[in-house]
């Protein structure tokens, strides 16, 4: 059997466009460079490349058709929703298609009382809870990009958010997805009921990064708002006392909607920027949020409040109203630019860990900060064990790109090491390739080839990421961290430095 | 030492590389409690209950990992002791189910459409795929997306993707208190109610119409459940737990019968669906059992026509020919896509072979 891509080394470019024009209308389809430098990369834009082409459809036929025409062609195609990803997912090729689903941006259908939303890949997570407020429903994944990011990238990476210990991620909210294949098929799966006959496919597309398929329609789940929601915060003078309460707080028998932890670092920066009334003195806080029904919440807050104190708080603040429990998470949703304001630049790890080693990998990476000479910030999921260690470093200075990256590989190993992951909710993309062989033996990484062969045989969609070739894998343990970065990638670092970072500053997760 | 001597996952791989080497289908064998469903099974019995024992369980990670041949019964009083469950409240269908055997039917209970399938708690499974390779996919913590999902893609593949040595799954604190309220109504106000107040913040946790009354189950902390009481009204089921473990077992009365058991998997709104035979409604709606009088192909034909319309499939849960059209048929491309699948990690074809689809 014929392993190898089928990609067409030297694509006809004026040919291709010529049968783009057949599908689309002509100013749907970039092809100068000037209108193709916006797209050259996502949320993480350290890493940039120029796309062949752009293609902008309107709808999930004209998908079909250019998944047709590049598959014909052997056209690599890259899939691209609002960009907001963090991890290089969407980096175009020099030789394939950027495929954007931008104007696929229609809600298509609302069913209130299957408490259902039948959308596009390009609308945006938040306007789907905004579209059914009225109904008292929402979506629950809720990225801290959510104002930008789109849907059908929140398949591709099975975003998460600030609610997951207790409503899920993406493959928990989504019933069914309509994909197109890499051949140009159109194809259902999942249903309108709470299962489908056969495999579990959306399970296995949702978090796929765009190597199986071409989301074109997506049926979310929507849930009942909760009657009330209330937020505690909790300061530390330690930050394992405030790592280890984590696991308390959980252990107590209560779940909390959302529990999130900032570093006195982070805490001084988000106070500095936003002032959400952070005790700045603190060596951590946590912000745990409860919600249900309304007895509910008043009887879990007490008990939490307790446990907190328990746990070695030294003093635990209750959001008295509406507008402080706003106050409280604008600053932990700030808290991303807030550190892009302290430092020229930063880079932002998603490891996950155990619970229980929480407090043992944020005293690790303190002492790796130490020893490359670089702050870390720490403001992170803590009730998933979902790290986001924000390496601060400046680009100018010869040397700290690669200080910063090898600190961060070093962070993602760690958290491998201590039974954990190397990516919670931002996927692998381009960025984290060379982890996954830390994380995954030759056969795993072989299975899950033939995984995508079997959705996409020859190799056409969004090649080259999210699980890295063996041969890629043995030179990686044979030369170490000296190949970290992504070939394509470090030549084009130096320049336009002032404008990285800016979408991950301002839709970080 | 249980931990230890209980791992026979080695002399497994040798058995299916072996038959792999030889082309020789294998039927993977848990209990056999759930021997009824699916199609019927082919191939030289491959004992699976003998790898068994829990690998690793901390109450305050809220997670478990066991070896698949461990008695569902076992996992379940473990927990239990800790204050916690599978909040997917899997059916046994028999003593000695195993929590393998629940995880490649991808059966889950009456408290599905709240918390959450059985799939929605799988963080990891270790599996052997039909190379007779040992794989690691997924792990123990909450949130992993490092490479594709392969964990969940085995619940419900009726074990025809590998063989599933363990599973890590997330597990939740059992609920302070449970209460069900009863109430008479019809059918059609049934469906409406259920998935009207679904629709609302109630602690709802089951919603069970048995064609005369309308059984709603509360779960959460004493004053929420109190209070919810307090809105829905209806009278208080004095035996709750039972009346909900009969549902889970299909032991309640409506199912003591030998007639085929179809299941309607549909939109949980849709109307009342207007077929012969007798009805039950689980899952607030989006699960509805019919005993059917004559099992015809025309019948089941009809059955699966009107699911479809109504957003799902229809499948032969239980009796019927079982080496027939048991799951509803699949489109081309997406069998397509199925049979592919299945060579990607069992090329030689060798795991239960015909028992989830005719063609692999």
């Amino acid at each position: 059997m014929d392993h190898t891509p089928r990609v067409n080394p030297s694509v006809d470019k004026p040919g291709l466009i010529r049968a783009l024009r057949q599908i689309l209308p002509a100013q749907r389809i970039l092809h100068e460079r000037e209108a193709l430098r916006p797209y050259e990369c996502d949320g993480l834009s350290a890493y940039r490349q120029v796309p062949l082409l752009v293609v902008l459809p309107d709808d999930a036929e004209q998908v079909r058709q250019v998944m047709q025409c590049c598959h014909e062609r052997g056209v690599p195609v890259v899939a691209r929703g609002a960009a907001t990803g963090l991890s290089g997912g969407a980096l175009p090729l020099a030789d394939g298609v950027l495929l954007s689903l931008a104007r696929l941006n229609r809600t298509l259908h609302i069913d209130p009382l299957n408490r259902t939303a039948r959308v596009q890949p390009g609308v945006r997570n938040l306007a789907i809870s905004q579209a059914v407020e009225g109904l008292g429903l929402y979506y629950a994944p809720d990225p801290s990009s959510q104002i930008a990011c789109t849907i059908g990238g929140n398949v591709a990476e099975n975003s998460g958010g600030v609610h997951c210990l207790k409503y899920g991620l993406t493959v928990h909210n989504v019933l069914q997805l309509k994909l197109v294949t890499a051949t140009g098929e159109l194809v259902t799966l999942g249903a309108e009921a709470l299962d489908a006959p056969g495999f579990d496919l959306p399970a296995l597309l949702i978090g796929s990064e765009g190597m199986l398929g071409i989301v074109v329609e997506v049926l979310v789940k929507l849930l009942p708002t909760p009657e009330r929601a209330q937020v505690l915060l909790a300061a530390f003078d330690d930050v394992s006392k405030a790592a280890n309460a984590v696991g308390d707080v959980i252990a107590a028998g209560i779940i909390p909607a959302g529990l999130e932890m900032m570093d006195g670092l982070a805490i001084r920066a988000a106070e500095d920027f936003v002032h959400a009334g952070y005790p700045v003195d603190a060596a951590a806080i946590l912000l745990c949020e409860l919600d249900g029904a309304n007895e509910e919440v008043s009887a879990h807050l007490a008990r939490v409040r307790q446990q907190l104190l328990d746990s070695g708080a030294t003093e635990v603040r209750t959001a008295e109203n509406e507008e402080q429990r706003a106050l409280f998470w604008k600053g932990r949703k700030s808290a991303f630019p807030a550190v892009g304001r302290i430092s020229p630049d930063y880079y932002c790890m998603d490891g996950t860990v155990p619970r229980k080693r929480l407090a043992e990998v944020l005293l690790e990476t303190s002492r790796l900060s130490e020893h490359y000479q670089l702050p870390v910030a720490n403001v992170f999921h803590a009730g998933d064990g979902n790290l986001h260690p924000l390496i601060l470093y400046d680009a100018n200075r010869p040397g700290e790109l690669k200080r910063a990256e090898d600190l961060g590989a070093e962070i993602l190993e760690l958290c491998v090491r201590v039974g954990g992951t190397i990516t919670g909710e931002h996927g692998v993309g381009h960025e984290k390739i060379h982890q996954m062989c830390v994380q995954f033996s030759a056969a795993e990484l072989a299975q899950f080839h033939a995984v995508k062969r079997a959705f996409d045989p020859h190799g056409l969609l969004n090649p080259g990421k999210a699980v890295p070739q063996p041969r890629h894998c043995s030179e990686y343990k044979a030369l170490g961290s000296d190949t970290l970065t992504p070939p394509s990638a470090r030549d084009q670092r130096a320049r336009d430095q002032d404008e990285q970072d800016q979408d991950v500053r301002d839709h970080g997760a | 030492m249980e931990i230890a001597a209980n791992d026979i996952s080695q002399t497994l791989c040798q058995s299916v590389a072996e038959a792999a080497g030889l082309g020789r289908p294998l039927q993977l064998c848990g209990s056999g409690s759930k021997g009824f469903f699916g199609r019927r099974a082919t191939g030289t019995p491959l004992e699976l209950t003998a790898h068994r024992g829990v690998i690793n369980y901390e109450p305050r990670e809220l997670v478990i990992t066991v070896r698949a041949g461990t008695r569902l019964a076992e996992l379940e009083a473990l927990l239990a002791a800790e204050g916690q469950m599978l909040a997917f409240e899997p059916p046994h269908f028999g003593p000695s189910a195993t929590l393998g055997g629940s995880a490649a039917c991808g059966l889950s209970g009456p408290r599905r459409p709240y918390a959450g399938a059985l799939r929605d708690f799988v963080l990891g499974v270790t599996l052997i795929n039909g190379r007779g390779e040992r794989l690691r996919f997924g792990g123990e913590v909450m949130k992993n997306v490092a490479g594709y999902d392969l964990s969940r893609l085995m619940v419900g593949a009726m074990g025809s993707l590998g063989l599933l040595l363990d599973v890590s799954l997330k597990v939740l604190p059992l609920p302070e208190t449970e209460r069900t309220l009863v109430q008479a109504c019809t059918e059609a106000q049934a469906i409406e109610r259920m998935n009207r107040l679904a629709g609302t913040p109630l602690p709802l946790s089951g919603a069970v119409y048995d064609g005369l009354q309308l059984y709603l189950r509360l779960s959460g902390s004493a004053p929420g459940v109190r209070a919810a009481q307090t809105q829905l009204g209806g009278e208080v089921l004095a035996d709750g737990a039972g009346f909900w473990r009969r549902v889970r077992e299909l032991e309640h009365p409506f199912f003591d019968n030998d007639r085929p058991l179809w299941r309607l998997s549909i939109a949980p709104g849709a109307p009342p669906l207007g077929l012969p035979g007798k009805q039950f409604i689980d899952w607030g709606g989006a699960q509805r059992w019919l005993l059917v009088e004559q099992p015809t192909e025309q019948l089941a034909e009809r059955l699966r026509e009107v699911a479809v319309q109504h957003g799902g499939h229809a499948q032969l849960f239980r009796g019927g020919d079982r080496n027939g059209a048991v799951n509803h048929p699949l489109p081309g491309p997406l069998m397509q896509l199925h049979q592919q699948l299945k060579l990607a990690f069992d090329p030689q074809g060798i795991f239960n072979p015909g028992r989830l689809y005719p063609e692999f």
